[in-house]
């Protein structure tokens, strides 16, 4: 009995330990890496404001943040018009940093740096390519001697924006594989396992080999990884390099439109890294609790000042002067 | 005393006069019963013990209510078909659970196939055989075993089991039984072998305590009279104990089962998470429980997330069936037995 | 065997003891069979995490993806408090129901829908239970909290806490409670002062069964209490728990993380284990002196 009311007394000290400035939101594992950097940065500078970042996925990212589950959510992804519409918040995209995804590789015996061509790629992960001695790789690869075994392709089992820029990617350069698997945060995929967030992936490939799969850069560099180079618009083949990101923001940047929902995969420019992407942070226009949101625009503006410079160190691209210009006056706008 | 409460009292004398379905009442009870619960607070506690037993039927009415409610939408689009079809296309919004029903009735199955035989075995000998000193042991070994949370196991699934697969059994495997299409390489340690080898590990603690409890449970002039009528050691285990036990051991056996069925994370972290359906047991595969882990909370669109509910809904009612089925075979066999013994 | 016993010849006899010896053997090798994988798991499991465990794995919070050090201090507490939850609520109402089962309802039809419905809860796949809180508490209340969690697994504490502590009480003499009526002690004092005290260190040790089984549970977590890589006490906020960061670093590519994953097994096991092996102490102590 005495130790039941206890209990009871901590769980009421528990409950009374109530922060109003702790702020949680989901989404995206593509920019946890750096996410994770600044929130735990910013906690230690804002003393009392935690901001407790869960990267579960894009896609959980863009339900729960609808749902008003969570504070705000953040996708690779930008939401369609019906995600949008069905939101029960009305959602203000943030574009963050930019970053690239990487074809990532485990394959025994080969020293070389691999090259995949765009078709070669849709060609794996439709099945048509499931050997790595297969010509069209031996084609893109002169030299490289290459194994007789079959490829293991890694890909998301939960809904990832890194699935969405992946498959936003492939369905532009491969009209078949926009037919048959489309693009969307979890499509259908014919071959292949399944692995939870980037680092699921970036797992299963590090300790399988003969496999190949997708990643966001920093998870292939942390892990010191082998990632290939791609072929992209131009014709050149370009390893995934921050320079390269900032390359293609750079050639989209007239299309990027008001709501800064905008496709920068396949951009033209022999620099061009062709698999890039902005990452989004998804904030409701609107706060219920004003000082949750006096949280959000506080730190909204201290990653515009602090946050971006600390991109580059974690390979994803700052934003280009011009967005971060417009970004500033849309966080103005939320309240 | 009051009047009503005098009232009461002999309404209850005369209830528990005129029922006597309480098997162990007797009429000194139920006297003494009626004697000493007139006061107030014996019957607020009766209420709050009720409100307890009663709560836990809201509970349950609660889970179907909703299972069945949130997933209206996906039973109304597809129906029958849910069950049927093996599409999962959350793009084009079309859903179907097969993949998901086989691969979680495949590792399950094959887990019991591992695990049965070996569970009942170390039952045997922990009972039956063992020196006495090493029997306390393995039996604290085997309730570790089964202390120690899913996720664990996932984790050492996930780094040792898997490159053991991929690199060790995987290969004997392919050259002993490869001609029965079950095991065909590529064989990457990922996959239903896997999950199912991890399952069995994780239900044997189960089966094999119940079982070893309920053998223990048959008395010892069971054992005694088939040894005094001249059978081996074997033989009275078979007729002695097996045969006795034998009522107990399937439920052992199916409590393994629903646990199988609805294990989610070991299984998760090693089966591939792709929905396929195949023969080959280093395939991946996808499971009713894994793949509500990794898609409830992302699931965009409410037709997909009705469709999870759904398949949340098949497991309940799967393991629903499992117990019932379990419940009417032990049923049976008991009313079998009584019939034939004593 | 009337068989064997009417014509006993050598060869029989033989291929008896043969049989036997067959089967002897087949049992001592499936015992070393299934023996090696659990003392692989623990052995290795030990191995793995005490070498990985120093101050900082209890004292630190998660350090941002990608970065060395950090600790687990905020999940330890985090499955503290999401489990005593559990237990407060799970623990008295598996109780009353086992109470009410044993004591009020034996026989009656109420009884067995009651003890159907316990059965039917207990085998609820965990996962399940996950969806369950998710949309009865999670989405009605707009946010992720350590309290649907622990409703969540207190749910799953009361079948078994119901099935345990109507079986002991069921072992509890009739006698003993007729006695204590006869002294003219109301029915409710019975019960709390006789019935249950004498069947407490059984009902302790199935509370304790529910508690190391929830203890480790994942599922359920992972929609409910969310995760948190900071300090939390706040019941409506997400909360770390022990089981869900294993999980993130579990499936991670990092081997810092695969580190703190072993070491942070290790400590959930040996929690459980502490916590258990401290109840049941506690219980012998204060249960009846000829409760056993």
């Amino acid at each position: 009995m005495n130790m039941k009311f206890a209990g009871l007394a901590v769980l009421a000290t528990v409950a009374l330990g109530a922060q109003a400035q702790d702020l949680t939101g989901a989404g995206a594992t593509f920019p946890n890496p750096i996410y994770s950097r600044w929130f735990s940065e910013y906690s230690g500078s804002h003393p009392g404001v935690k901001i407790n970042y869960q990267s579960v996925g894009s896609g959980a990212g863009i339900r729960q943040v609808s749902q008003k589950i969570v504070d705000f959510g953040a996708s690779d992804g930008p939401m369609t018009d019906q995600q949008l519409s069905e939101s029960k918040v009305k959602l203000f995209h943030i574009p963050t940093v930019l970053g690239a995804v990487v074809p990532v590789y485990n394959v025994p015996g080969v020293n070389a740096e691999l090259k995949f061509s765009p078709d070669v790629l849709a060609a794996i992960y439709v099945g048509q390519i499931n050997h790595w001695n297969d010509p069209r790789i031996a084609r893109d690869n002169p030299g490289v001697t290459l194994p007789d075994h079959q490829i293991l392709p890694v890909y998301r089992s939960d809904g990832s924006g890194t699935t969405y820029i992946f498959t936003d990617y492939l369905s532009k350069v491969s009209p078949d594989f926009q037919q048959r698997i489309g693009r969307s945060t979890s499509v259908k995929w014919p071959v292949g396992i399944g692995q939870k967030g980037n680092e699921g992936v970036a797992g299963m490939v590090r300790n399988s080999q003969f496999s190949l799969g997708y990643v966001e850069l920093i998870y292939a560099e942390q892990n010191h990884m082998s990632y290939g180079q791609v072929k992209n618009a131009a014709g050149k083949w370009v390893k995934a390099s921050t320079d390269g990101v900032t390359a293609a923001a750079a050639a989209a940047i007239k299309t990027i439109p008001a709501d800064y929902r905008v496709s920068i995969t396949n951009a033209p420019g022999p620099n061009s890294y062709p698999i890039s992407s902005f990452t989004w942070l998804l904030v409701p226009q609107h706060f219920d609790d004003a000082a949750k949101g006096k949280v959000m625009v506080d730190f909204l503006r201290w990653m515009l000042q602090n946050g971006e410079g600390e991109a580059a160190s974690m390979t994803y691209a700052p934003l280009p002067k011009p967005v971060a210009d417009r970004v500033a006056q849309t966080i103005g706008q939320i309240r | 005393m009051p009047l009503a409460a005098l009232a009461q009292n002999e309404a209850r004398t005369a209830e528990a006069a005129e029922a006597p379905v309480v098997p162990d009442t007797t009429g000194v009870r139920a006297f003494l019963m009626s004697r000493g619960s007139g006061s107030v607070a014996d019957s607020v506690f009766g209420v709050l013990m009720l409100v307890g037993a009663l709560s836990l039927f809201v509970i349950v009415a609660l889970i179907v209510w909703m299972l069945v409610h949130n997933s209206q939408l996906s039973i109304h689009a597809f129906g029958m078909r849910f069950f049927r079809s093996t599409n999962w296309d959350p793009v084009n919004g079309d859903f179907g659970a097969l993949p998901f029903i086989y691969g979680t009735i495949v590792s399950s199955l094959l887990a019991l196939v591992i695990a049965v035989p070996l569970s009942l075995a170390v039952a045997i000998f922990v009972l039956e055989i063992c020196p006495i000193p090493l029997r306390g042991a393995i039996s604290f070994l085997t309730e570790l075993l089964a202390a120690i949370p899913s996720i664990v196991y996932g984790l050492w699934a996930v780094f040792v089991l898997v490159p053991l697969v991929r690199d060790k059994f995987g290969p004997i495997l392919e050259k002993l039984l490869g001609w029965t299409g079950l095991f065909v390489e590529p064989n990457f340690g990922v996959g239903v072998f896997t999950a199912a080898l991890i399952l069995a590990v994780m239900i044997f603690p189960v089966i094999s305590s119940i079982s070893r409890d309920v053998m223990r449970a048959v008395p010892n002039h069971q054992r005694e009279a088939a040894l005094a009528l001249g059978s081996t050691r074997w033989e009275m285990i078979r007729m002695g104990v097996l045969r006795n036990a034998r009522i107990g051991i399937i439920g052992a056996i199916i409590l393994g089962l629903g646990r199988a069925l609805g294990e989610t994370m070991a299984v998760t972290m090693v089966i591939g998470n792709h929905p396929d359906i195949s023969k080959n047991l280093f395939n991946p595969a996808y499971t009713l429980s894994s793949v509500i882990a990794n898609e409830f909370s992302e699931a965009t669109g409410d037709l997909y997330l009705s469709a999870l509910i759904e398949i949340g809904l098949a497991l309940f009612l799967v393991t629903i069936v499992v117990n019932a089925v379990a419940r009417l075979l032990v049923w049976v066999v008991t009313r079998g037995n009584t019939a034939k013994a004593v | 065997m009337g068989s064997s016993l009417n014509a006993p010849s050598r060869f029989r006899n033989g291929a008896r003891t043969l049989t036997d010896r067959l089967v002897t053997g087949i049992a001592v090798f499936s015992t070393i069979l299934v023996l090696l994988p659990l003392v692989a798991i623990l052995g290795y499991l030990i191995y793995k995490g005490a070498s990985s465990l120093n101050l900082a794995f209890f004292t630190k919070v998660p350090v941002p993806v990608g970065q060395s050090g950090g600790g687990m201090a905020n999940s330890i507490v985090g499955s503290g408090i999401i489990l005593l939850v559990a237990s407060v609520i799970g623990i008295p109402l598996g109780i009353a129901a086992g109470v009410y089962l044993a004591e009020y309802g034996p026989g009656s039809w109420l009884g067995h829908v009651i003890r159907f419905t316990a059965d039917v809860l207990n085998g609820v796949p965990s996962i399940v239970m996950g969806i369950v809180a998710y949309s009865l508490i999670v989405s009605k209340q707009h946010h992720f909290s350590a309290l649907a969690g622990g409703i969540a697994l207190a749910i799953m504490m009361v079948p078994t806490v119901t099935r345990t502590t109507e079986e002991m009480l069921a072992t509890v003499p009739t006698a003993l409670r007729e006695a204590a009526l006869g002294l003219g002690i109301p029915q409710w004092r019975t019960i709390v002062s006789v019935s249950l005290r004498a069947a407490s260190p059984g009902i302790i040790t199935g509370c304790m069964l529910a508690f190391a089984r929830v203890a480790g549970e994942t599922a359920p977590l992972l929609f409910t209490a969310f995760g948190n890589q900071f300090w939390s006490l706040n019941l409506n906020q997400p909360m770390a728990a022990l089981p869900l960061q294993l999980y993130t670093y579990a499936v991670s590519p990092y081997d810092e993380w695969h580190r703190l994953a072993w070491a942070g097994a290790l400590v959930l096991i040996l929690l459980i284990m502490i916590s258990v092996t401290l109840v049941r102490l506690f219980a012998a102590r204060n249960s009846l002196a000829g409760g056993r």
